[in-house]
């Protein structure tokens, strides 16, 4: 096992530098490099002037010793110029000889958010937990519900129960988050239709609408069943219907395996069956889909964020992109490919623990 | 538990009576098995007995009563100690099914929960039907576990089923079936799955403990052998129905009915030859459920059909005169010469045999295999042949044997160049080949050597007509000179393996096991193969097929004079084609000799125990029992000294402790007889013939 953990751990470091690689040479191409310089000292600069704007600031160099820097693994760079000596790792004001050599994300130094005007670890800290917080939320609804409507599909296939819940798992999977975001907002948290006008009219619903269109409040006033209810359901709807298939899948497969029909003939109960019997077996497969699933969520959560206006990792993502803040997208780069890269180590570890076959004797 | 009050111990235990059972496709009903009945008594093992897809699996789920989502059963009663099971409700069937009847498979491996211990498997039975607490039920588990005969219960009860041994798995699957005392237990093929050493120790325990808990059993086989090792008595089932049953004896020694006949005509007994006795073949094929003749459905196949009469009406089954519930389903029972020899298919000369033409000498193979997943740089050795010495002569039928695992197959990929030799050398008509592998070696070396495999089933391309792959390996090959004679050829090729030539248009799919089995003879001699290496060519056929194969193998051999390599675990049929015999065990060649020097003694100890295993449809004949105790050892970890030393029961005959330290020598006996075992000459002489056959 440690032998497995350190291999999958380089292998892991090595596509991490490989991406983060490919991400900073793409954000610190010439045109980006110019929009930054534009827009950090003025946008009506000349040409030679963006030149020396980029040469004094350290952006002139190989983009491989840059990249160095950026990881802390070669020393920042420092210019003289006019006696007065600046560099990477210099704070503004700063003695040079007090300034470390080396200032990258592995010295804990992520740079500076020139959207947000704080340092990015701060920001990819505060809204990493925000929207670990609706993952969560997302997980405890998402999960569950999938691997139950997989499960009692599959146990009887063909069943009119399985093909309910199939044309359900299948629509859900076809609607793509900003297709589902939009329904369900029109469905209810709009004050002119769908249900809440019925709702309120009726007098079971106190507010305008039954949920809120928007989250922003559940960042700042704490997160209510009323501003959290739609997020959390586009978000999970998607991922539903596509794990519920692949449980079902794998469930309708594992009942006519031979060994169930062995404990059928044991005598033992269907309800057992299911439960002692077919589930182990039947969620192998659906376990390394859900962790799977992480990344693909990162992808909803960049949608639905946006759309309900919550300030989280997707948001901020969208919003570093949109301004051209290099520092930050590159944070959120390093953080997305950790997250993807992290949950396929759970995944294999946690298939090597539920599928004993493998598991080292 | 159940209801057993008005039941009367005299009285069958099962009795099944005019069972029809249907299966509903899309397309149509299959009726799988029609009015078929059979009486079991307590404490009697049935043998249930028939050709692949005959109904016997399927009277054995309907036992159950489960037969899947479209399997009905649509006429008949299957009465279980006096109580319809055919009317009975999910819950009453719940509480009879593991406490009452238990059921063995073929597949041990995939009869077990592989995501759950051994022991809670077992431990789950006990609790179910007998309310008892978890505790007592491992308790009883691991009673059980040593009734089975398994080693170190405990650890076997911890364990998940992957990290046992298919033998050991069928073991676990037998123990559960025994968990709580069933009445009747249905074994469906057990040890189709697993080596012939064994399965004679899973069969010897079958019948212990049938005798210790008085269990009545239902053993189906298609194995005649195995049914006159454990029952006492018999049903024949042919396509759906049951054509003869009675007492073992009256069946294996008076049979009334002509497929039987036809069936024990068609395996390798002792005294079976293929120059002098050859073995009849049944012609024709098995009829589809849906497709059965008119009147009797052996009617096409039988010898003694009479137009009008078999083919008019259903034959009944009826009673023989003889008594002792023997009853036939032939209409012409009567008026058969039963006694009649098949009519002699034609004696033929013995082929010489000319050149040398395949030569290795102290071949090795080793494997390097890494620890499993995690463990990457922990390398081991698999040593899967060992010193390998032989000569194989032009028309000459060498055959191979052991159980798996024992080198067989590793030796067939090297010579065939699938696979090089980790040392040793490979002279193929004076040329060394141990070193080419297969792309490289020249079309003539390719063609010249070729290979039948086990399943017909994967090695044909099933989405290109038999013709077109015949074709295909004339190509590759560099056969013909136009498109034209290479299709000339194919259609001589199909002549050759006695398919009608209309074949060549068909689809894989719409052949049966035994004509794709024919293709794959066809391919394997399309580059005019002087070489042929069949790894175990008719195992996986019917044994009525098996007969037809091999016959087509050996006359196709006779004619071309093509060096046979016949790889295979059964000796019966070992016996009858080959001219000479090489033993196997853990890589190593432990006997070499000609036919009749390794079916008698002195024998190597192994080969000893391998023939004690195989089982014999013959009543005449009388075996020594020799049950080989454990397993194979892995052979990334063999023992050391003498491969066989773990399982030796000869090893006390050898002075000192030389088995456990030192590898035998080869010795030479007389007429090139080859063992490789410490035993004394004097020991050796003195061994005795593990087969008699009494005399009549
Ligand atoms: N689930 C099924 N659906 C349709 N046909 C079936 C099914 N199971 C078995 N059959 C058919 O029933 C016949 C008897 O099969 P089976 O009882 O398995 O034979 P055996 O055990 O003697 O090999 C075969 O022709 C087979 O094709
Ligand atoms: S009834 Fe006729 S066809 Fe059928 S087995 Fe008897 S002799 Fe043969
Ligand atoms: S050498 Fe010893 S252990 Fe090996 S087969 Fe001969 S007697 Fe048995
Ligand atoms: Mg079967």
């Amino acid at each position: 096992m440690p032998v497995f953990l350190i291999r999958r751990v380089l292998t892991m470091v090595l596509t991490a530098l490989c991406l983060t690689f490919v991400v900073f040479y793409l954000t610190n191409l010439p045109p980006n490099l110019e929009k930054l310089a534009k827009s950090e000292a003025s946008s009506r600069m000349s040409d030679a002037d963006v030149e020396s704007w980029i040469e004094r600031n350290g952006y002139g160099r190989p983009v491989l010793v840059r990249y160095g820097e950026w990881l802390g693994i070669t020393p920042g760079w420092t210019r003289t110029e006019d006696g007065v000596t600046t560099g990477r790792c210099i704070e503004r004001g700063q003695d040079p000889a007090t300034a470390p050599l080396r200032c990258g994300i592995l010295q804990g130094d992520w740079g500076f958010s020139t959207v947000f005007k704080q340092p990015v670890s701060l920001i990819i800290a505060e809204r990493l937990g925000a929207t670990g917080v609706l993952m969560l939320w997302v997980m405890i609804v998402m999960v569950p519900a999938s691997l139950l409507i997989g499960v009692l599909s599959g146990m009887r296939e063909g069943s009119r129960l399985d093909r309910g819940l199939s044309i359900f798992s299948i629509a859900s999977t076809a609607t793509p988050e900003y297709v589902s975001g939009v329904v369900l907002i029109a469905l209810f948290a709009s004050t002119s239709t769908g249900l809440s006008p019925w709702l309120a009219e009726q007098g079971w619903i106190s507010g305008k609408t039954l949920f809120m269109g928007t989250a922003t409040s559940a960042l700042d006033s704490g997160i209510t069943f009323w501003n959290f209810g739609l997020p959390v359901m586009t978000i999970a709807l998607y991922g539903i219907g596509y794990i519920a298939r692949m449980t079902r899948a794998s469930m309708t497969e594992v009942m006519t395996a031979q060994y169930i029909r062995t404990a059928r003939l044991k005598g033992v109960s269907f309800g057992n069956v299911v439960m002692k019997h077919a589930l182990r077996n039947a969620l192998i497969a659906p376990f390394t889909v859900i962790m799977l699933q992480f990344p693909w969520l990162l992808n909803g959560v960049v949608i639905v964020e946006t759309l309900f206006n919550y300030k989280g990792f997707g948001w901020t993502l969208v919003q570093a992109a949109g301004n051209n803040d290099i520092e930050l997208l590159l944070a959120c780069s390093v953080v997305a490919v950790f997250v993807v890269l992290m949950t396929q180590l759970i995944s294999d570890i946690g298939y090597v623990f539920l599928n004993p076959r493998i598991r080292v004797s | 538990m159940t209801a057993t009050t008005d039941w009367d111990p005299s009285k069958p235990i099962l009795e099944i009576e005019n069972l029809s059972i249907s299966f509903f496709t899309r397309l149509r009903e299959i009726p799988a098995v029609m009015d078929f009945s059979c009486t079991v008594m307590p404490g009697e093992a049935m043998g249930l007995v028939g050709e692949s897809g005959c109904g016997k699996s399927t009277v054995a789920l309907a036992v159950m009563r489960y037969l899947g989502k479209n399997g009905r059963i649509t006429g008949g009663s299957i009465r279980f100690k006096g109580r319809d099971l055919t009317t009975m409700d999910d819950e009453a069937l719940r509480l009879i099914r593991g406490s009452e009847i238990a059921m063995i498979y073929q597949e041990p491996m995939a009869s077990l929960n592989p995501a759950m211990r051994i022991g809670a498997q077992l431990a789950e039975v006990p609790m179910i039907h007998e309310g008892i607490g978890r505790e007592a039920s491992w308790n009883l588990a691991r009673q059980i576990v040593a009734d089975v005969r398994l080693p170190d219960p405990d650890r076997i009860l911890k364990a998940y089923p992957h990290q046992l041994s298919g033998g050991q798995q069928q073991r676990i699957v037998i123990a559960m079936a025994l968990m709580s005392k069933p009445a009747l237990l249905i074994l469906d093929e057990p040890t189709t799955a697993l080596d012939v050493t064994v399965e004679a120790g899973i069969v010897d325990l079958v019948k212990d403990l049938g005798r210790k808990y008085g269990t009545s059993i239902l053993f189906i086989s298609h194995n005649l052998g195995l049914i006159l090792d454990v029952c006492d008595r018999l049903c024949v089932m042919y396509s759906g129905e049951a054509v003869e049953t009675g007492a073992v004896a009256q069946v294996f020694d008076r049979m009334r009915h002509p497929y039987t006949q036809a069936l024990f005509r068609s395996i390798p007994l002792p005294g079976a030859d293929k120059n002098t006795h050859p073995l009849v073949s049944i012609p024709g094929n098995f009829p589809l459920p849906h497709e059965r003749p008119p009147g009797c459905n052996f009617g096409p196949r039988c010898t003694y059909f009479q137009a009008g009469r078999c083919d008019a009406q259903k034959v009944p089954m009826v009673p023989l005169a003889g008594g002792g519930r023997h009853e036939t389903r032939c209409l012409r029972s009567a008026e058969i010469d039963w006694d009649k020899p098949p009519v002699a298919a034609k004696a033929v000369a013995r082929t010489p045999v000319g050149e040398v033409v395949l030569k290795m000498t102290d071949l090795r193979k080793y494997y390097e295999v890494s620890g499993g997943l995690f463990g990457g740089s922990l390398k081991k050795v698999v040593k899967a042949n060992e010193t390998l010495s032989f000569e194989a002569r032009e028309g000459e039928t060498l055959a191979i044997v052991g159980e798996s695992g024992c080198g067989k197959s590793t030796f067939a990929k090297v010579l065939m160049g699938l696979e090089t030799a980790t040392s040793g050398k490979i002279m193929l008509f004076d040329q060394d080949i141990q070193d080419i592998p297969i792309e490289k070696r020249g079309t003539d070396t390719v063609s010249s050597v070729q290979m039948v495999f086990q399943n017909p089933f994967d090695t044909l391309n099933p989405s290109m007509t038999v013709g077109r792959q015949i074709i295909r390996a004339l190509e590759i090959f560099g056969q013909g000179a136009s498109d034209a004679e290479r299709h000339d050829r194919m259609l001589e090729l199909l002549d050759l393996v006695k398919l009608p030539r209309a074949f060549a248009d068909r689809m894989p799919r719409q052949l049966s096991g035994g004509q794709k089995q024919r293709v794959g003879i066809a391919r394997a001699f399309a580059g005019g193969a002087r070489i042929v290496v069949a790894d175990e060519p008719v195992s996986a056929l019917d044994v009525s097929v098996q007969a037809a194969v091999t016959d087509l193998l050996m006359e196709i051999q006779r004619k071309n004079r093509t060096t046979l390599l016949f790889i295979s675990h059964d000796l019966s049929i070992v016996r009858y084609l080959s001219d000479r015999v090489m033993v196997m065990y853990l890589g190593h060649v432990v006997e070499m000799g000609t036919t009749d020097q390794v079916f008698s003694p002195p024998y190597h100890p192994y080969t000893e125990a391998l023939l004690s295993a195989v089982p014999i449809a013959d009543t005449r004949v009388k075996k020594k029992r020799i049950v080989l105790e454990g397993d194979i050892p892995s052979a990334m970890n063999p023992p050391p000294g003498c491969p066989f030393q773990t399982r030796c029961r000869w090893k006390s005959q050898v002075p000192g402790n030389l088995c456990d330290t030192m590898m035998p020598p080869i010795r030479v006996l007389a007429g090139d007889h080859q063992i490789k075992c410490h035993l004394s000459d004097a020991v050796l002489a003195g061994m005795e013939p593990v087969i008699r056959i009494a005399a009549q």
